[in-house]
This record gives structure tokens, sequence and C-alpha cells, in this order.
């Protein structure tokens, strides 16, 4: 496990391993996404998508700012506009940045059945190890932020890494360089914490009464959090969720099964099964081929 | 009994407490695993300072190519970030600057001298040769036709109205100078640039 | 810019009106941020649209497209009646108790001495009235009745809040909660910036636009100081260097100007230069304008410009009109009037109002060529496109030649940003293919050219084959040499008055004050010189300290002039010398000279007591709340409606529009009226995109593929418009078939008693690149000028809506 040691895992999917322990001095990292400076130019998708050599589709105009209309395999960061009018009648367009949380509690690590292929790292970080990913989608559904996006072509679940690749060399993830207002910002988890609770106090001297930090107790808080004018309203920022918490489901596999399956019950059939699942689903079926084709047909039509 | 991954996900969706794989973590601890982060990009590409094209915040970049400017290795630019020394942009880029690069790498890049003929459907390519010695020669029968060298005042005015020329806004001043240079020695007047637009 | 970007931060008010900086300049706007943040600064956004800029406003106003001279001579008269302006700095700093001439005055609508004939004015009565010395004469307690503090209220006391609110269609509430935060600025230690860019000078009124925004500024104090200033967001990267090395019709390098058909000798051309000062003992700068004009024609014809032949005055062509601006250059192309055109990185088939006449105008050429890296619209106007471009190439006779050109990426070089730092970049690649520099093409046009001149002669060869050409390679100049040729040497020893020698014969100038008028000098742009000394180029120095964090870098590039970071800065102190904020000084007098963080805009040991302004260019010396006779359409800024507009002017019914705009009569016929075309609409940029170039990065065209208008929900239920739907919006010069973005942004503006609809185009798409095909803006807007820039009037005209069903694929 020579990754183990080199990236400083704290925690693995469908893993009952002790990672490394003593490397333990490791501070947490955070993006603070502070909403009431956003001016929703996308610098970070672009800054996202040309950093991680990421080219969506050409889409159409649907209405609205949002382009691409929704994540995508090969879409990890999306504004997304609301226009809302406050209580006063006065106009208020809250653009949030949306993406994966890297919560401290993931959903999706903790659904995921393949063993490493969702990690997270000592400072925070939730990464997908595509090698290891099955495609099963069980992160997506473990994802109260409905963030996980499986690729049709080559069935492995993508997400934001928070430029795992940046971090590890020193450097802030490309989306936080980019932002040219420093709506999103970039630090230990403690700072960007601190730093929330002045902008807070700044945006309660200038009339946002319910101005707070989003930092969602019920996934244990997050390594992404928000600054939100209206913290007692999430839902009004695009549908972010009031109270995420993880799917009943993903807690009673890690609730139950994950104990019967420690105490070493079945220890034969559940590893004829894992083989199953590894290597089964390398058989592609007609339907996800033809699919995948489509989609290489109409990425070549758009260029 | 052939189950695909979508038809798994739906067959297993609903009792995903009955199976116990996440036991088998440590099944696969023989298995060589290959470093889980992206290896860093940038580690010895060539670094150059540049500005940005587009608007006049002028934004200081850092454009990284490939190849150490090595002679057998031709440079071809592979990432452009924002330059954290600089003190308007400090690092930062808009969506336009973030995404440089597929500017410069555009497929609608022009990458040989193209001419259209009168009443034709269609460019064909030429040699540099061929374009400027038949601009210059349009230029220069045209000139000679129309140039105004005295009112009807008899005041000498040496003007050419009748080509003109607009200058680009996004090249360097240096190449503006020049640009003044040979458009205004010629007699030209109708000239202007995008200030105006 | 007057001031630098990173200045912003020190501002206390921010106005954002005429422009949207948070999506043309978002990374210059981040000071913005900064400054409510560190500073505690109010941002203020006035909008026809709730724009990205107005998403993180403190106070948003919407304002009728066309009225912000309403609005800011509305503002005027509430400064002046609540006496919320800065006395000190009004009195010592601008032309208030200046005493205009008798014969000078305004009624319904005009200003003296128009000339309808002229469609323009006489402009000899808007000036000052001179004593026997030829000073203009004041009265500081500003009773008399021509004095310009009078005239001023007078003029705007026409525009009450009723009135303003009337024309357009601001709520009255927000519009006094606008007035009341700028009025907190007159404080002599606040400061408001105001930021503005196409908003205010695509208009048929743009340049009064600015100037009525300028003359709030200097009612408030806020020129010269930090945090303040008027600061145009300028487009290209380089906008400001081309403009700067005069590359626009009437322009020489360094604000010089070409000669007139008027100015037969060179003599008659300084005589009109001669900048006497106009109050005593004021420094009137350009009273060095032969210095400069002698340097440039030494600098381009070396050897052969001599005193004997008038620097070889005679080579530079003299223009017959104010402008061959675009407007006129294509009316002229479509009238048949022009052969040839050459489009450097400049793409008029979406750039110019009036796509249909444009795309006429292009086929009645007989060649056209394009310089440029992309595939552009323009080099292919003649190709069928769809209804995008309905060409017919067999009818179009024009030989188009299309060169590819290297970019940024691809070459060495400098770049002139808003605030006029000169910053050299680095060449990181080679061009695609064969794609080669700007500077070769020209070259190489030029050389041609020379030697055919040479060989068979024609018309007027003399300016063609005396252009100095020094240059180490002459098939391809090193951008380096050229830097150096407009930084200036001198051409013989230079001695001081004491006979030292000051600079060696052939070394680089250390700036323009070494400049000579007898041919001892030479510099191709007098406000650049300095850039690139003896000390080597100081356009490529890379020092970011930034002394007491006050947002100047002073070593950090070269700004022009002389490396001075914020223009009129004696401004920044009061009469005595002392910071008018004393937290935010920028140069104060010491007792024997100007210290400070920046380069002082004023003789560096002329004392206080001397009284000199800070205004140095100006003859008066002082700031000008009446522009005297530089402005075509009136010395005070005066409402006018758009060409187009759904209203009557409500102030003088008879004049409607800017009366000294220049139309020419197929464009006038080409004009629409409110009952055809009952929707105001204006254009704008997306932050996603720049211009026509970045829906060629593939990039951008997935951030914001399509080609849409914005309409508010009010009009869109009436019209039952769906959200996404297909649209049809026409003008009277074409129609566009688009996209609907049914949106809370835009609401119906109540005007002059009437529901007054906007709507938006957005002007990014064409039919070249990877982005999804357009018509583009251009297919929809008038072709009509400001009086004095002829900048076109794209953000105010009148369209019709309709519901469309989608294009057949």
């Amino acid at each position: 496990m020579a990754d183990l040691q080199s990236q400083n895992y704290i925690r693995r999917s469908a893993s009952t391993l002790t990672p490394p322990s003593v490397r333990d001095h490791e501070q947490e990292v955070a993006k603070l996404i502070d909403v009431s400076r956003c001016i929703g130019c996308k610098a970070c998708q672009a800054a996202c998508m040309e950093w991680n050599n990421l080219r969506d589709e050409i889409g159409h105009f649907e209405g609205s700012y949002d382009n691409p209309a929704d994540l995508s395999p090969s879409t990890w960061t999306l504004m997304r506009f609301a226009e809302w009018e406050n209580d006063k009648g006065d106009l208020e367009w809250l653009i949030r940045k949306d993406g994966c949380m890297h919560c401290e509690d993931p959903g999706c690590l903790k659904a995921c059945p393949a063993p490493g292929a969702i990690v997270q790292y000592a400072n925070g970080i939730v990464d997908f190890i595509s090698e290891n990913c099955i495609g099963c989608g069980y992160c997506v559904k473990g994802c109260p932020f409905d963030i996980p996006r499986i690729s049709q072509v080559d069935h492995k679940s993508y997400k934001c890494t928070l430029c795992s690749d940046r971090v590890a060399v020193g450097l802030e993830p490309a989306c936080v360089k980019a932002c040219p207002t420093g709506a999103i910002m970039f630090g230990t988890k403690a700072d960007m914490k601190t730093w929330a609770e002045e902008r807070v106090v700044d945006l309660k001297s200038r009339g946002f009464s319910n101005a707070g930090l989003y930092d969602p107790s019920g996934v244990g808080g997050t390594h992404v959090m928000y600054v939100l004018h209206h913290a007692d309203k999430p839902s009004i920022y695009a549908g972010l969720p009031d109270n995420p918490r993880i799917s009943i489901l993903v807690d009673l596999w890690k609730g139950i099964v994950k104990p019967l399956a420690l105490a070493g019950i079945a220890f034969t059939a559940v590893t004829a099964f894992f083989h199953w699942i590894v290597a089964g689903p390398n058989e592609v079926q007609p339907e996800d081929e033809a699919n995948a084709q489509r989609l290489l047909r109409k990425t070549d039509d758009s260029r | 009994m052939q189950v695909g991954r979508r038809g798994f996900i739906k067959l297993t969706s609903a009792g995903l407490a009955t199976s116990a794989i996440g036991v088998l973590g440590f099944g696969s601890s023989g298995s060589a695993l290959a470093a889980a982060i992206r290896p860093f990009k940038l580690t010895a590409a060539a670094e150059t300072r540049n500005t940005c094209t587009y608007c006049s915040v002028s934004c200081g970049i850092l454009i990284y190519s490939m190849g150490d400017r090595a002679k057998n290795a031709r440079s071809n630019i592979i990432h452009i970030e924002g330059d954290p020394d600089h003190p308007v942009n400090r690092g930062t880029l808009c969506p336009k600057g973030s995404a440089l690069l597929d500017v410069v790498h555009a497929p609608t890049r022009l990458k040989s001298p193209r001419y259209r003929a009168p009443g034709s459907g269609a460019f064909k390519e030429v040699s540099w040769d061929f374009a400027l010695d038949r601009i210059a020669r349009l230029m220069k029968e045209d000139r000679d036709r129309n140039f105004i060298t005295r009112n009807a005042a008899g005041t000498q005015v040496n003007r050419w109205t009748s080509t003109g020329m607009l200058a680009a806004s996004a090249s360097s001043t240096e190449t503006s100078y020049l640009t003044w240079k040979v458009a205004r020695s010629l007699g030209m007047v109708v000239f202007d640039n995008q200030a105006r637009v | 810019m007057t001031n630098t970007w990173q200045d912003i931060k020190n501002a206390n008010v921010i106005v954002v009106m005429g422009g949207n900086a948070a999506e043309a300049h978002p990374c210059g706007f981040k000071w913005v941020v900064e400054a409510k943040i560190e500073n505690g600064a109010k941002l203020l956004v006035i909008d026809p649209r709730y724009t990205r800029t107005a998403s993180v406003a403190d106070v948003y106003a919407p304002i009728r497209p066309g009225t912000d001279i309403a609005f800011l001579n509305g503002l005027i008269r509430y400064l002046l009646e609540k006496d919320a302006i800065q006395h000190d700095y009004v009195r010592a700093y601008t032309n208030a108790s200046l005493l205009v001439k008798e014969g000078f005055g305004f009624e319904d609508g005009l200003f003296s001495g128009y000339r309808e004939e002229i469609n323009g004015y006489d402009r000899s009565d808007w000036d000052y009235e001179l004593d026997e010395q030829g000073f203009a004469k004041a009265d500081d307690t500003w009773q008399h009745p021509r004095c310009v503090m009078r005239l001023l209220r007078n003029h705007v006391d026409r525009y009450t809040p009723e009135t303003v609110s009337r024309i357009c269609g601001t709520p009255q509430d927000k519009y006094l909660q606008i007035c009341e935060l700028f009025a907190g600025t007159a404080a002599p230690d606040k400061a408001l910036t105001s930021l503005f860019a196409l908003g205010w000078t695509q208009h048929s009124v743009g340049s009064q636009n600015i100037r009525a925004m300028a003359m709030v500024q200097l009612l408030l104090g806020n020129i010269g100081v930090a945090g303040g200033g008027m600061n145009a967001l300028r487009g290209h990267s380089n906008i400001q260097g081309l403009t700067d090395v005069g590359l626009l019709s009437e322009l020489m390098p360094g604000y010089l100007r070409l000669p007139t058909d008027a100015e037969p000798t060179f003599e008659d051309y300084m005589k009109t230069r001669q900048f006497k000062p106009l109050r005593p003992g004021q420094t009137s700068y350009w009273q060095n304008y032969r210095k400069f004009f002698v340097s440039f024609q030494k600098a381009i014809y070396g050897d052969a410009a001599r005193a004997d032949n008038d620097w070889s005055y005679d080579w530079l062509p003299k223009l017959d009109v104010p402008l061959y601006d675009i407007i006129r250059a294509f009316e002229m192309m479509a009238n048949g009037q022009m052969n040839g055109y050459i489009c450097q990185g400049f793409n008029p088939m979406q750039a110019f109002p009036d796509r249909g006449k444009t795309r006429r105008a292009l086929g009645k050429l007989k060649f056209l060529v394009t310089m440029d890296p992309l595939d552009t619209e323009t080099s292919r106007f003649w190709e069928n496109f769809g209804p995008q471009n309905p060409s017919d190439p067999a009818a179009i006779q024009t030989e188009v030649f299309q060169l590819p050109t290297s970019c940024f990426a691809e070459e060495n070089g400098s770049l002139v940003n808003s605030s006029r730092w000169l910053q050299w970049h680095w060449k990181a690649a080679d061009p695609p293919g064969q794609a080669r520099s700007d500077i070769w093409i020209m070259t190489g046009l030029c050389h041609r050219l020379r030697e055919m001149y040479r060989k068979e002669g024609g018309a007027f060869p003399d300016p063609i084959l005396n252009l100095t050409w020094n240059y180490t390679d002459p098939a391809n100049p090193d951008p380096e040499e050229l830097a150096k040729e407009m930084n200036g040497r001198a051409l013989a020893d230079l001695k001081d008055s004491n006979g030292a020698v000051t600079a060696h014969a052939g070394q680089l100038l250390e700036g323009f004050a070494q400049l000579r008028d007898d041919g001892t000098t030479a510099s191709g742009c007098w406000i650049f010189s300095g850039c690139f000394t003896e000390k080597g180029n100081q356009m490529a120095r890379r020092d970011a300290t930034d002394p007491r964090e006050q947002g100047l870098a002073p070593n950090w590039a070269w700004a022009w002039p002389a490396n001075r970071r914020i223009l009129y800065n004696r401004a920044s102190a009061d009469a005595a010398g002392k910071a008018w904020n004393p937290e935010k000084p920028i140069i104060q007098w010491n007792g024997s000279r100007w210290v400070g963080i920046d380069v002082p805009d004023y003789g560096p040991t002329t004392k206080p007591s001397d009284a000199v302004g800070p205004f140095i260019m100006n003859a008066e010396g002082v700031g000008r709340l009446f522009a005297r006779d530089q402005m075509a359409d009136g010395p005070f800024p005066e409402h006018y409606e758009p060409f187009e507009s759904p209203s009557e002017n409500v102030l003088h019914p008879k004049v409607r529009s800017n009366p000294a705009a220049r139309v020419f009569a197929d464009d006038r016929a080409a004009f629409g009226t409110a009952k055809e075309f009952p929707y105001v609409a204006t254009t704008y940029r997306l932050t996603e995109h720049f211009h026509f170039w970045t829906k060629h990065a593939l990039i951008n065209a997935i951030l914001q593929p399509e080609e849409f208008v914005e309409i508010g929900e009010v009009l869109a239920r009436q019209k039952g418009i769906e959200q996404g739907g297909w649209v049809r919006v026409a003008s009277k010069r074409g129609a566009i078939v688009c996209k609907a973005y049914v949106t809370k942004r835009i609401r119906p503006l109540e005007v002059n008693g009437k529901p007054t609809h906007v709507i938006g185009v957005p002007l990014h798409w064409g039919f070249t690149g990877q982005a999804r095909k357009g018509y583009g803006a251009n297919t929809l807007t008038p072709s009509v000028g400001d009086a004095n820039s002829q900048t076109p009037e794209f953000k105010a005209f009148l369209v019709n809506v309709e519901k469309a069903h989608a294009p057949k694929e």
C-alpha cells in the first residue's frame, strides 16, 4: 500500500485498513466560498476545466446563465444562479458555486463498495481513485449534495478533487487561484472559519442579519464551506440542502453490514461476490456501449 | 446471469444492507496501486511571463510550455495561469483569462495566408509572397490613382482617402507605432482603432 | 483611468454607472470588493439591468438607457442645493469663479451659436471673458451672473428629482438615496470613484455623459485624490496604447493632432497650439507642443526633417473633415468612395453598427485585407452562412486576403493598461503554421511599396522613401528597437543652461523634459519618453513593492507620463500643500519640494504660494466645470434623447436629440419609431466572453454557448414568451431570431407616465468559431455616433419583439 504512506489517507472506501498514523500533524484544509463576494463570472469553472483538462459538450442556452446545465463527468464545478426577491421587494441574484463539499464525514466514501475507490486524505480532501472505481453509482446515492457523476463512456465516477495535485505540491486549487474577487479562499480550515466570522460581521453591518457560515454538522462539517447572506435559508441558493445528512441506506450499510463484515462472516462467499463486482462489470453491456458511442458522436458533432 | 453496472445498481440499491463487501478492503492488499494523486503537470515546464490579451486590466500571466527550450524541443503551450506577483490581478484571472489556452490553440487559428478571388465561393491557400505582392500592388494602384496632393483651394494636403485601415488594439505598442509609420507615410487618413467602438 | 486599479480600494463610495465592471473587468473589480471589505466602502450601481455588478452592490437603481445626463445633472443640482460640495477644492481647483463671455446662453435645448445648416455650433461665445492681458476674469464670491458657478446652477435648475425620475424612470427614493451617498464624499477626507466604460461612451451624448460625472467629481473634490478619479475601464489590452500612439483618424503619437486643411503651413499649425496661459502664472504644459512635434518628425523622418523644410510638415496628411471615423468610413465605402480596407485584428462585421450596411459596404471594396490570429466574420463576409450571413459570393467582386498573425503568447512587446502602465511581455512559443507577427507583415508591405515607388515612381513618394528604418533586421524590426525609438534619443550632445552635457549624442533620453524643438532630439511618442532609457527597459520592471500599501506599486513596469501613477495628484493636497486626507496622502509640500509616494504631477519645487493650478495641461490651470469650446455639443452637459427613443424630450420637445450629432441621410432613413418598435434595447457584453474572440475558445463556448436576449417577466407575459423560448427581435435595420431569457433583473420603468420595457441584447455570437451560430447584436443597432468622438449609439435604440418558432436545424 505504497499510496497509503505517501498520500496520507485517513479513510479509504470499503476498507478496514488502519492507515499509517505517525504523520498526524497535517492541518486540515478548506475552501471558503463567500457568496456575498461572488460575481458569478465562472472564472472558477474555466480554471477548473483548464487545469483538469476537462471540456464538456457545447450546450444550449436553457433559460439561465447556468452553463453547462448541470455537473457532469467533465464539469466538476458549476455556478448556479437564482433570482430571488427579498422581503423588501428588492431583487437579489444569488449565485452559488456548486461542486464537491469534501465532507468531513463523506457519504460517498461511506457508500462506496469498491476498496480504495474513494479516499480521504489527512488534510480533509475526499478524492476518487478512478482505477478502483467500479462505476456502481453508490457514491451518487450516498452524497447529500448530489455531486458525483458517472461517466457513460468509461463508467467511472467523477467530481472535484479540490485539485489534490496542486494542493499536494503546496499550491491552492485552480478555482481558488483564479477567483477574481476573492470569493473563493483557501487555507487551513481553522483560518477559513476565522475569516468567515469576519465576513459575517461585515454582512450583518450591511443589513444581512441572518448572514452566517455554512459548515453543516449533518456531515460532520465540510472542507468546502459557504458564507451566505441568508444562512437561515440555504435552499434559496439554487437548492443548497438546508440540513444535509447521509442517506439512511448508507447509515444502514455502515451501521449494520460493516460490523457484520468485520466479524469475518462468510469470508469466502464475499470474496467471490467482490470479484464478481470488480471483474463482472468489465463486460460492457450493449446498452452501455450504445450510450458511449452516442456521447462520442455528439462530442464530435459539436466540434 | 449477466448484470451490467446499471442493472447492478438497480438490483442492489434497495438491498444495500444485504451485501457485505465492506469487509473486503484488505482483500486487495496485495495488488499494486498507482499513486492516487495526479502528478503535478508543471514540474519542469518552461515558464514565460506575459500579459493577458483581453481587457485592459492587463493581468499578468504565466505561460507554461512543454519542453525546456532545448534546441530539439518545440515549445507548446500547455497551461496558462495568473502571475501571483502582479500588483493588479495578484494571480487571479477571469473566465476569459483562465481559458487563454483555448484561444491560443483554437481550431480556428489561421495557419496560412488565404486568398479569395472576385466572385469566388472559397478561399485558397497562397504564399506570403503572393499575398503581400498583390496587396502592395493593389494599394499602390489605388494610391496613385486617388491620392489628393492639393485641395480645391490649392493647399498641399497629401492625403489618401480611398483605402483605409483599422489597427489592432490587442497588438503591442511597438507594433502599433510601426503601423502608424507605415500607414501615415502613405498619407492614409481613414485610419482608426477599436477605441471608438 | 486617472488612478490605478488597486487605488479603487481607497474609495469610500464606488459608483458603477455606464459600465458593468464585475462582468467586463472582473480582475480589476477585485479592488472594489477589497474597498468594501477593507474600507467599509459602499458600492452603487446604476444600470438599466440588474447586472452581476449589481449582485454585489449596496444600492442598485435602474435607469432608462440614454438618460444618464438627466440623472447626473439632477445630482449636480442636489449637491449645489444641499451645499454638499468641497468648497475649498472647488474654489482653488476649478473654474467655478471664472467669468464667461457675454453672449453665451442656453434656451429651449440649444446653446448659443447653433447653426442648423452645419448641424453644429459656432462656439466663439463659449469662452471666458478676458482682461487686457488676455487672462480670464474671475469673481471669487460666485455672485457675478456670468461666473461659471452661477451659470451651472441655472443650467441644472430644471433637473428636479421629479423631472429626473420622469426622464430616467428611476424611482425617486432610490435616486435620492444615491444622491445622499454621493454627497457624503464632499468631505475632504472622503473619496468616491467613478468606474465607467462603453455604457457611457456608446451614446450620441457619450462624451457629455463622462463630462457630467467629471463635473460631479470636481464639485466633490474627488479628482487627484486616493480612491477618487474618473476611471474609464478600457476595453482591449492595448486600446490605451493604440490611443496613446495615435492610431486614430485625427491623432499623432502622444495626443498631437494631425494638421487640417485650415493649417497650410507649419506656423499656421503652431499658431492654434500656443496654449497661452489663461490665468497668471499657470503651467499650461502644452506650451511645449513644438518640442514634442519636432522630436516626433525627427523620429520618423530623421535627417530629412529639417528646420528649412518645416520639419517635413507637408509630409503629414491634412484632414478636411474633423474625423474619418468608422461610421464615416463605412458611409464612404457604401457609397463606392473606398477601394481598399485593411483590418488588422479587427472585425467590423461584428463590431460596427448596422451589420447589413457593413456587409453591403464591404462588398463594394476592390480589396479587403484581414490580419488576425483567428478566422473572422469580416474575412468571410462574402460567404453564405444561412440567415446569419445571407451573402451571395458570386455577386461579390471583392478580393479578400486573410493573413494569419501571431497572438500575444508568441511575441515580445509592451501593452498599455487602463492605468497607463506600459508592461512588457515575452514570447512563449512560435505561432502556428505560417502565421507571422504584425510587425513582419506591415514591414513586408512597406518594403514592397517602397521598392515600387523607388523603381516606378508614383504619387508623392517622398514620405514613403524617407521614412526612417534603421533597424538591425530591416525585414523584421525588434520590438525593443521600436520601443527605444518611441522613448527617444539625443541627436547631438544636449547641454543644460550651464553648458554641462546632460545627454550625449545617440543616448536614450531620460524623459520628455529633455526634448528640444531645434532638431537635436528625436522621440516617436513623447509621453512614452522614459520607458526605455540608458538604464534599460523600464517597462520590464517587476518590483511590486507598494509604499503604505496604497495601491501604486511605483516600480512595477512604467506608467506614462513620467511614471506618474495618479494624474492631477497635486489636487490631493490643499492649497497650502497638505493632504486633504491625512490618512492617504499622495504628495505633500515639505517646505522646499513636493514629496510622497508618486511622481508629482506638478513642478517638483513649485511653491504652494505661487498658486499654480493642479491641472497643468489646462491653460487656466484648473478643472473645467464649464468646458469652454472644447466640446462639440455644449460647455455644459444637457439631456438629449437617444436618436431612437420611446419618449419625447420633456425638457425641450423641439430639440429632442443631440443637435450637434452628425447623421448621414441613409442612416437617418434607417431610424425606427416607437410606434413600430416600441421597446428600448441595449447591447452589452457577458463576462464569459470577450467580444467576438472567445467564441473561438472552447471553454468560453461551453460557458456561454448560444445567442439570447434578456426580457423582463412583465413584457414576456404580455407577449406570451416562455423562459428559454424562441423570439424574433427586430429593429428598422434587421432582425435576429434567438432564445429569450425571461428575467426578474429587468423591470418595466415608468417613463413620462408610461411603462417602458427594456430588452437586453448580448453581442458575442457570429458565424465563425466554436460557439453556436448567431446573428450578432449589430444586426439591430443604428449608425449614429457621439457628437464628439463618433462612438456609435449601441446602448439605446428601439426594437420590437415577438414570440417565434424554433428555426429548423
